[in-house]
């Protein structure tokens, strides 16, 4: 670079210097024309003509230098200070998930119970995630998810989804999260709408974990276990409160169970969602790798002053994909996560006056996806949600369902994709079957951070 | 009996030590994890991430890859967002600080390499995946080999200061056969040199300068765009108007595009490999030119 500038310098004032000269020699030459004397021309014409020569020499050099390797090797200045100020700025992106419904239920709204689930007939917005990610400093990183959404009457609603640290230089194979996230309760729960390989989230997870998921303001510790496949115990503590501790504490004031839920103030430490989680995996061979998880949530909920809930799960994950598959495809990918609630509920005055119960739930989802040719998923999920004590059949929470969802994805990019779904729904307290049809599509825009196996 | 269990155990304990002592590289692809046996010997230990025949773009987080990255000494990267759709979440799980950006564990492959397409102007997807840094495909060509010989030099001797004269032999024998190679390939490639060819997807502009090719098109549109109908209509006349013998792909892309071409234009398909191959017979970094070179001067000669 300094080559150059000097090069360039030399180049500007020799140029400005011979044409000065030029000049000088103009004026000069007028009174020595009248003189006649044309000798002294010539030898202002010999030196101009040097000086040109020496320009072009300088011309050259100023080429020659900057094809030398080191110069070249270098990014121009302007770019790289810009990309310097840029790289601190956080990855942003946005992603937009919308989907049209359309369903022999008019109340999609009881059908379809995940919060981000399509629940009207019409188009829904599903979710619009706005997400920051960045080293905070050289001990932690920081994300949030913002999300934005546009319920059935219209209303624009935003939500601090996510907004946490996590370490990344504890010793002893330790890891820290803090923050509003998503407990890592089992594979599905921790995952974002858009990630979802189906329309809706399934049955288990929006009636156990909540409709919006298992999350809250919490703490995380988690161990990588030192043997030598991956294996990593984690426990999670948060509040357990609002909608998003829908099992657990939830809102005071809501309806759950034919209980009003009432206002548990954390008194011990285990009034707090403790979520306990095992996962290891495996690589069968350079073609197949396994995950298995046990996951569990123990808290008080808010049906009673004494009255606590736990939940247990176990999960399992197997994917195939060749070693040369283009751009990800094709791959093959079994997914399947098993659920059981005890739900001490508390008494209730009524009507009808209810006893203290334990309600017993189980239910679980398997699905398998394959990625059968570039750009294309077609998947098919099951999913299944049974109740035993109180009165299952009576409650549309906790009544029987069985559902069948076949898909077809069309990735048009990785930023961008168009999915169509069909739910085959019975309902324990319905006379027939529902049937919905949906169609969804997404768009990303931005710099989104790479998503886990 | 007791003193014989007792010099056997020592023994063992020796060897287990000296297991221990191995520094552990890990890097994301083969290429680079065959650059570091040739500089670190028998005091490291290296595996890599992916495999050769992976596409280096799509590789599956793997959860067994944080494992191995929280083990390592050493961790060599492409950079230049050639991993940057799996390697970041797996670092952060890592838990490793001795790999963790600008640590002296981290090396950087792409660092001191003359990188080529860097866009001048600002880049938006609508261009498809262009990689914002520059092409990351710069391993095929042997002299950037040479720059990461010696950026593991200078790594292992900051970590391994004993051994320094021995890593400093070892980049010398490396950087001399590479040399002794490139005359060598750049011989067999002088008949060749303007010859125009296709390329799959733009990852040959390193091999292309470095051996005299002139890549005139691509088979895909935009970087990581399939090819529609039309587009190949086009690239059917481009080949038959400029007379392009060679389509060069790697063996991770669907052939039915480069078949339609063949079928079409009669240019020769060729799948050559773009890192280690063991089951083509590449096992060390300079295998891919001979296995690759070899390839492409056998399609030309007889043409």
């Amino acid at each position: 670079m300094r080559v150059i500038l000097v090069a360039l310098s030399i180049f500007v004032f020799s140029g400005a210097f011979s044409t000065a000269m030029a000049q000088e020699a103009g004026t000069d030459s007028a009174p020595k024309k009248q003189n006649s004397n044309s000798e002294e021309v010539k030898d202002l014409e010999q030196r101009l003509e040097d000086q040109q020569k020496q320009i072009d020499e300088l011309k050259a050099q100023i080429r020659t230098s900057s094809e030398t390797p080191d110069m070249a090797q270098t990014p121009p200045p302007a770019r790289a200070v810009g990309g310097a100020i840029a790289s601190m700025n956080p990855k942003i992106s946005l992603d937009g998930l919308f989907a049209a419904a359309a369903s022999t239920a008019q109340d999609l709204e009881n059908v379809e119970t995940g919060g981000h689930d399509p629940n009207q007939r019409g188009i829904t917005v599903q979710n619009v995630e706005l997400t920051l990610g960045a080293a905070v400093d050289p001990y932690f990183t920081g994300n949030a998810n913002i999300v934005y959404q546009i319920d059935e009457q219209g209303e624009s609603t935003v939500e601090l989804e996510e907004a946490y640290l996590t370490s990344t230089s504890l010793p002893w194979n330790l890891q820290l999260k803090g923050g509003q996230f998503f407990n890592q309760f089992g594979r599905l729960n921790a995952t974002h709408p858009h990630a979802w390989d189906f329309v809706d989230v399934p049955l288990v997870n929006s009636r156990f974990l909540g409709p919006d998921g298992l999350r809250g303001p919490g703490l995380q510790l988690a161990y990588l276990l030192p043997v030598p496949i991956y294996s990593e115990a984690m426990v999670g503590i948060q509040n357990g409160s609002g909608e998003t501790g829908y099992s657990f504490r939830n809102t005071p004031g809501d309806e759950l169970f034919g209980r009003t839920i009432i206002n548990r103030p954390i008194e011990r430490i285990a009034d707090m969602t403790i979520v306990p989680r095992w996962v290891a995996s495996v690589d069968l061979n350079d073609t197949q790798t396994a995950v298995v998880g046990l996951s569990g949530a123990f808290g008080a909920n808010g049906s009673g002053d004494h009255t606590r809930t736990s939940i247990y799960g176990a999960d399992l994950f197997y994917k195939w994909k060749p070693l040369t598959a283009e751009a990800g495809w094709p791959f093959v990918g079994w997914q399947t996560e098993v659920m059981a609630r005890f739900y001490e509920a508390g008494p209730a005055a009524g009507p009808p006056p209810l006893p203290q119960q334990t309600l017993r739930d189980h239910g679980g989802y398997t699905q398998l996806l394959w990625g059968f040719t570039r750009r294309w998923v077609t998947g098919l999920r099951f999913d299944y949600v049974a109740g035993t004590g109180g009165d299952p059949a009576d409650d549309t929470s906790r009544d029987r369902r069985f559902r069948a969802s076949p898909e077809l994805t069309f990735y048009s990019s990785e930023f961008s994709k168009w999915r169509l779904q069909y739910n085959f729904d019975e309902i324990q307290d319905r006379d027939r079957p529902v049937h919905s049809v949906f169609l969804q599509w997404e768009f990303l825009i931005g710099e989104h951070g790479a998503h886990k196996f | 009996m007791n003193k014989i269990l007792i010099t056997g155990l020592l023994f063992l304990l020796l060897i287990a030590a000296r297991a221990e002592a191995k520094l552990i590289i890990v890097t994301t692809t083969p290429d680079f994890a065959s650059v570091a046996e040739e500089i670190g010997g028998d005091n490291v230990a290296v595996s890599s991430l992916a495999k050769g025949i992976q596409d280096p773009h799509f590789v599956d987080a793997k959860p067994s890859f944080i494992r191995q990255l929280n083990q390592a000494d050493v961790l060599i990267e492409g950079g230049v967002d050639l991993e940057v759709g799996w390697l970041p979440p797996l670092l952060e799980s890592s838990r490793n600080e001795k790999i963790q950006r600008d640590n002296p564990g981290r090396i950087v492959a792409s660092k001191g390499v003359r990188l080529l397409e860097v866009p001048t102007r600002p880049i938006e997807r609508s261009q498809g995946d262009v990689h914002p840094l520059g092409n990351p495909h710069y391993m095929l060509d042997p002299e950037n080999g040479k720059i990461l010989a010696g950026q593991i030099t200078a790594t292992l001797c900051g970590l391994d200061a004993g051994s320094c004269e021995y890593y400093k032999k070892n980049l010398k024998a490396f950087d001399n056969q590479v040399d002794q190679k490139i005359s060598e390939w750049s011989k067999k490639m002088a008949p060749y040199r303007g010859t125009q060819i296709l390329t799959y997807h733009a990852s040959w502009p390193y091999f292309a300068e470095r051996f005299g090719l002139d890549v005139v098109g691509h088979v895909e549109p935009k970087p990581g765009i399939p090819p529609a109908p039309g587009y190949l209509e086009n690239l059917v006349g481009l080949i038959s108007r400029e007379k392009v013998k060679l389509l060069i792909m790697e063996p991770y892309f669907s052939d039915r595009a480069p078949n339609f071409l063949a079928q079409k234009t009669g240019i020769q398909v060729l799948v050559l490999y773009p890192s280690m191959a063991p089951g083509a017979g590449i096992r060390h970094y300079t295998d891919i030119f001979d296995f690759d070179i070899g390839k492409i001067t056998e399609a030309l000669e007889k043409k």
